[in-house]
């Protein structure tokens, strides 16, 4: 607008407010409007410098706006602007390699160290359907068919042969392509699935989740019990640990992660009852993105690890060290970071 | 159209939120609609899906049969990524915004109006595992649990869950309580000239006078509607403010000394120094909401 030099009464101070502002407002715009294109990165170094300083400008613009302008336009544009570059501002941005970085080294061990509880709870669950599930197999075998369904049993029931079992655990005959096969489709995709659901199935107040581990336990303890009972023992613990320290420990974090959940539903703290869950919610979530870290590596060591080591002292040197691993990352990883923010 | 019910009739309130940013300063914003929620979801399902099957359908083209066993593995765990971090990739990486979410122009934000954390995007999402790619495979799979009552149970349960956002007055999907988010509508809207500024069509004051008196009869609502008057372009502009300036004139018993002055000249003057009153009272503490309002 052309700004015509005869002024017979002084302006309104809005409008005097809004000229002295307005080209601030505009850049900004501009800069959002670029930021909501093609991310941070379409700004060079120096805009990217001017973006919170444009921001606050605006913000207290707005707040100015809010006292002495009347002008109906004027208030929603820099609301909306405010509101935009807020979101540019205060928005989730950061790269995922660094994300990641971060995440694995400190927030998802931290995270894990804050659910003490809940994860012993879901250990505890865990042990008492295997403890459960072993007994009963162990004094009669026909409980086994209801523990173990009849898919996932294959070829492994108390009818096979003390042989077959033998060579079930030490079979390594799958081409590369067959492991590769076993190892995405089911042996990944399943469990990190599963553990996602045990966490979100906190949300039931945390019923489902006990009920997945505690099932999963009975399995667990069928199996043992059939081999038990066949003196295979020993090398049935080599042929499950050499994963299994890795991937039951993922489905416990993922348990005690819905644990999380279900206890923030269940036993409000001084903050209300949506704080709560919101903040042990955030917390739990990390649990589950690094269980599904875990899950993964889990995988690589049923797919391969399994086939092609068949050493059973090798088996168990593997799943014991990875254990220990997990145990010494878990409990150490981040924790001076920590110490200092809290 | 009179002044009453112009075009400033607020939006139904129970959808307003305010957030206090992290300098103090609070923001209004609105909830989305329930049903652009929906779209916006099922536009980033169709996408997913749509990705999928185009996976399947180049693998199958381009790749000689003897490769479908590394082709099937490492598909299937491209498909299993896909489906779970599509949501968690584009909200970290969009500010909230998924695709879906784009287009509908809404976005997921921190309810306390702090930074979108990476753990509250995952937790959101990690929760669509019950929320929808349950009920999916529920409604695509027999149900295979011979137990009536499981079933009864889980279809409960699961259509509880589906329609959460119903029974909470935030529209809060059971994700959006565990992150402690909320999706918002994220409007945009374009700054346009100020009716007060001088040279923008506003005539010359000294013409055209009004006395105290005349301008203590409207508020801050009324003036707002006549920006909306002032600002309205459209066929029937011209009816609508002969009728708004006449109503006016009548109102504050105005007599005009110079019988040339036309309505929009008229409304010019009378919209800047009712503005101009209403602005210095304001600025005493004094602000009057309406012509209802005896401040």
């Amino acid at each position: 607008m052309g700004m015509e030099p005869r002024v017979t009464e002084p302006q309104l101070k809005s409008v005097d407010f809004r000229r002295s502002r307005e080209a601030a407002w505009r850049e900004l715009d501009d800069l959002v409007q670029r930021v909501n294109k093609d991310g941070l990165t379409a700004l060079s170094p120096d805009e990217l410098l001017r973006l919170p300083a444009l921001y606050r400008a605006t913000l207290s613009a707005l707040s100015v706006a809010r006292t002495i302008s009347l002008d109906q336009n004027v208030l929603r544009y820099l609301e909306s602007l405010a509101m935009r570059a807020y979101f540019c501002v205060y928005g989730a941005h950061e790269g995922i390699f660094n994300g990641l970085w971060r995440f694995f080294a400190n927030d998802f061990p931290a995270a894990v160290r804050a659910a003490k509880w809940p994860l012993f709870l879901s250990v505890a669950i865990i042990f008492l359907g295997w403890f459960v599930g072993h007994t009963l197999t162990i004094t009669n075998t026909d409980w086994f068919y209801s523990f173990v369904s009849e898919s996932l049993a294959g070829s492994r029931a108390p009818t096979s042969t003390t042989a077959d079992l033998k060579a079930g655990l030490y079979d390594n005959s799958d081409t590369v392509a067959e492991q590769l096969n076993l190892f995405a489709s089911f042996l990944f995709t399943h469990n990190a699935q599963i553990g996602m659901l045990c966490f979100a199935l906190g949300f039931a107040f945390g019923v489902p989740t006990a009920i997945l581990l505690f099932t999963n336990g009975l399995m667990l303890g069928a199996f043992s019990a059939l081999y038990a009972s066949r003196d295979l023992s020993i090398d049935f613990w080599a042929w499950l640990l050499i994963h299994g320290t890795t991937e039951i420990l993922a489905i416990v974090l993922c348990g005690g992660a819905g644990f999380v959940i279900a206890s923030a539903l269940i036993f409000p703290t001084r903050k209300s009852r949506t704080t709560n869950l919101a903040e042990r919610g955030r917390e739990a979530s990390r649990i589950v993105i690094g269980a599904v870290g875990l899950f993964f590596v889990a995988a690589l060591l049923e797919g391969f690890g399994r086939q092609l080591i068949t050493d059973t002292n090798l088996r168990y040197l593997i799943g014991g060290g990875m254990l220990l691993c997990w145990v010494l990352y878990l409990s150490w990883s981040g924790k001076r970071g920590s110490d200092d923010a809290s | 159209m009179t002044l009453r019910d112009g075009e400033a009739t607020q939006k139904p309130d129970r959808l307003n939120r305010e957030i206090v940013t992290p300098e103090g300063v609070p923001l209004h914003l609105r909830l989305a609609e329930r049903g652009e929620r929906l779209a916006a979801v099922l536009i980033d399902l169709s996408i997913i899906i749509g990705v999928l099957i185009a996976i399947i359908l180049i693998a199958v083209i381009l790749l000689p049969v003897a490769t479908y066993g590394w082709a099937l593995a490492f598909g299937l765990v491209l498909s299993f990524a896909f489906r779970s971090f599509y949501f968690i990739f584009f909200e970290l990486r969009w500010q909230g915004m998924t695709p879906g979410k784009r287009a509908l122009g809404i976005r997921v934000i921190d309810r306390t109006g702090g930074r979108l954390q990476p753990g509250a995007v995952f937790a959101r999402n990690l929760m669509r595992e019950i929320e929808l790619f349950l009920p999916i495979s529920l409604l695509l799979t027999e149900t295979n649990s011979g137990n009536v009552w499981v079933n009864l149970l889980t279809m409960l349960w699961v259509g509880l869950l589906v329609t959460l956002p119903y029974f909470n007055k935030d529209r809060l999907r059971a994700g959006d309580m565990v992150a402690g988010t909320w999706v918002v509508e994220a409007p945009k809207s374009a700054l346009l000239p100020d009716m007060a500024a001088q040279g923008h069509g506003a005539p010359d004051q000294n013409s055209i006078h009004f006395t105290d008196k005349q301008l203590s009869i409207y508020g801050i609502y009324e003036l707002q509607t006549l920006e909306n008057v002032l600002r309205q372009t459209g066929a029937n502009t011209r009816q609508t403010r002969d009728s708004v300036a006449e109503r006016i004139q009548k109102k504050i018993d105005w007599e005009s000394v110079d019988q040339s002055v036309g309505s929009d000249r008229f409304l010019e003057a009378f919209y800047m120094a009712l503005r101009g009153h209403l602005e210095n009272r304001a600025l005493l503490g004094k602000r009057r909401e309406s012509k209802h309002d005896t401040n």
